[in-house]
């Protein structure tokens, strides 16, 4: 199974020097970018781990890269994605988000289903992999 | 047009009898609209013989306080300040008899909060009134003391995509087809394969309710099976839009609690429910934390003559402060009327803060929105992945493409159709991030994108050269003029 998160998930994995043309244009429209991971998948993971802080007054694309790169170092069996935030009013939110890594092995998710009254059915989706604990996920 | 007001006071104004609309007071050509005044602008057809003046007070007086007749009653009113006051006619470019007529009015004309109430005011009465051939609401200019006394759009783009983790590139959907005849079981499987390729969305189609072929209880709950299967194998949140347009709001909210109760993300209303139905099921979907989808079923009965009816540009403003998220406003590539200024026009109502003035795509008025939500516009109808490149030029990021007969009719199957739509999606937003000029590439980069997306080549393949080259019935009047520099 393939995580489809994000804005790029159906293309090839992307080389560094692309993420850096991604990058490169998330700063030239003034949004701040950072890096985050997760060994928790869930659709509904909202918080993934910061690496850092949103780089705010970072005006160049190779320094996330970078910080790419550390945060492989680490966690380099995770998923880490790349997100941009725009601050402009109406806005205040992400503005792009793509992955830039992932654990060799995706085991994807499973569906559970809690029958209940008239035929309705209660689904929850879990992550195989979030049976262990924390850190030793993938 | 060169014409003073000679309107009447005292007696001779108010003398039993027949006066001209104009000599009443509904023609104030020295008029300074108030910033709290709501302003229409009319295209109004004069029958022959009659004259553009008379005939815009007349729109004036019969969409506020007037009636064919002098009444004594007005003098116990302050009549002056509830007329509606016609205070500029210009005739239209190039279209011999049509006249376009501003009207202001007042604020305290209107209840807060109330479409059913602006709309009985606005084109309640006039549009069958004898002395105009025809009659056409091109735009209005709502003060932002009145669009505080709606809530808007229950959720919004911004706060859309933050639930459905979805950001940086058009949203994509399809219609479930045949539209008609598939049982709850099958209808579901067409959801499973479409979300589990690769799309964000599936919806039911206008006229899907609850028919012989299908109950709704059974359609809502195979769609959820899929949806959460779709969810599980993608990892990423999914939807189907379940319509619960029904022929009571007691049946409305029903079928809404039920697609809640399931865990639906999104429900969808047909325009042909009303105004204040909408209204209502967009505060349930405010209360229930659900996306509401809006299809614009019915609206080309009165949006799509030029000369006649309402522009669509006043449907999609009354509709972002009735509260809908998403809205159908139209493709410009694809099979359905959609001339590309004007559909920008559209598309500026829905999305922008501020609409400046812009008369080449038809805004007539700088229009503030208050921070009101942003809707969402849907594009559906004849559309497929080879198109990608023009879509996001005329469309931009924040939209919901439909591929419906360009996902479910793809030949290797309907995920194979889902997958090729976001490959050439995902290739062309990448494309356009690294500053290729995409437009004019789009069809080398889809070709690119192609070789890893064996979809993707068979769709291109399949749909090439399919286009729906047909004249806009309606355009701008007005056209850019370049400027020399």
């Amino acid at each position: 199974m393939k995580l489809r998160q994000g804005t790029f998930s159906f293309l090839p994995d992307l080389t560094d020097s692309e993420i850096h043309t991604q990058v490169q244009y998330c700063i030239d429209n003034g949004w701040a970018v950072s890096v985050e991971y997760t060994d928790d998948p869930h659709p509904r993971n909202t918080y993934w781990e910061m690496w850092g802080h949103p780089m705010f007054d970072n005006p160049d694309a190779a320094a996330v890269v970078f910080e790419v790169n550390e945060c492989r170092k680490q966690f380099g069996d995770s998923y880490i994605r790349v997100i941009a935030f725009d601050s402009s009013h109406g806005w205040e939110s992400i503005k792009l988000s793509f992955i830039v890594n992932r654990p060799k092995d995706e085991p994807g998710f499973h569906v559970s289903r809690e029958e209940v009254k008239g035929r309705s059915i209660r689904y929850s989706i879990k992550s195989y992999a979030t049976d262990k604990p924390e850190g030793r996920r993938y | 047009m060169p014409d003073g007001s000679d309107k009447l006071t005292g007696k001779a104004r108010y003398s039993a009898g027949v006066l001209e609309y104009k000599k009443m007071g509904y023609w104030e050509p020295d008029y300074e609209p108030k910033d709290t005044d709501i302003i229409s602008l009319f295209r109004i057809t004069p029958q022959d013989g009659v004259d553009p003046i008379e005939a815009a007070a007349a729109v004036a007086g019969e969409s506020s306080t007037a009636t064919w007749t002098v009444v004594w009653t007005d003098r116990l009113t302050a009549c002056e300040k509830y007329r509606a006051k016609a205070y500029r006619v210009d005739p239209v470019p190039n279209s011999t008899g049509q006249y376009f007529a501003y009207i202001a009015y007042d604020l305290d004309l209107f209840e807060p909060g109330s479409i059913a109430n602006l709309t009985a005011s606005i084109i309640g009465n006039v549009f069958g009134f004898k002395p105009l051939k025809a009659l056409r609401l091109e735009d209005m200019r709502l003060p932002i003391a009145y669009i505080k006394t709606y809530n808007g759009p229950a959720t919004g783009i911004v706060v859309e995509r933050e639930r459905l983790n979805c950001f940086g590139r058009p949203l994509l959907g399809a219609t479930v087809k045949p539209k008609l005849g598939l049982s709850g079981r099958n209808y579901g499987r067409v959801v499973y394969e479409a979300l589990r390729g690769g799309l964000d969305f599936t919806k039911d189609d206008e006229n899907i309710n609850s028919q012989p072929f299908m109950h709704w209880r059974d359609r809502f709950l195979y769609c959820m099976e899929a949806v959460n299967r779709a969810s599980a194998a993608t990892g990423e949140v999914k939807g189907t839009y379940l319509n619960v347009t029904a022929g009571t709001m007691e049946e409305m909210y029903k079928r809404a609690e039920f697609a809640k109760d399931l865990g639906s993300v999104i429900i969808m209303i047909d325009l042909v429910i009303g105004y204040t139905a909408i209204q209502s099921m967009a505060n349930w979907a405010r209360d229930n934390d659900m996306i509401l989808h809006l299809h614009r079923a019915g609206h080309s009965t009165y949006t799509r003559q030029r000369n006649h009816g309402v522009s669509f540009r006043v449907i999609a403003k009354w509709m972002r402060l009735a509260g809908v998220d998403h809205i159908h406003a139209g493709t410009v590539v694809g099979k359905l009327e959609g001339d590309p200024a004007t559909t920008k026009g559209f598309y500026d109502v829905m999305r922008e803060e501020f609409n400046p003035q812009s008369l080449e795509t038809g805004i007539f008025f700088d229009q503030h929105w208050a921070s009101l939500n942003k809707m969402m516009p849907v594009a559906s109808g004849g559309i497929h992945a080879g198109q990608m490149h023009q879509l996001i030029h005329y469309l931009g990021e924040d939209v919901v493409l439909q591929f419906g007969g360009g996902t479910i009719g793809h030949p290797q199957g309907i995920q194979a159709g889902a997958e090729a739509n976001r490959v050439a999606l995902e290739a062309m937003i990448f494309a356009r991030n690294a500053g290729d000029n995409y437009l004019q590439n789009g069809p080398e980069i889809l070709a690119r994108a192609a070789k890893n997306c064996t979809p993707l080549k068979q769709a291109l393949d399949v749909w090439k050269g399919v286009t729906f080259n047909y004249e806009s019935t309606d355009a701008p009047d007005f056209v850019v003029t370049p400027t020399t520099s």
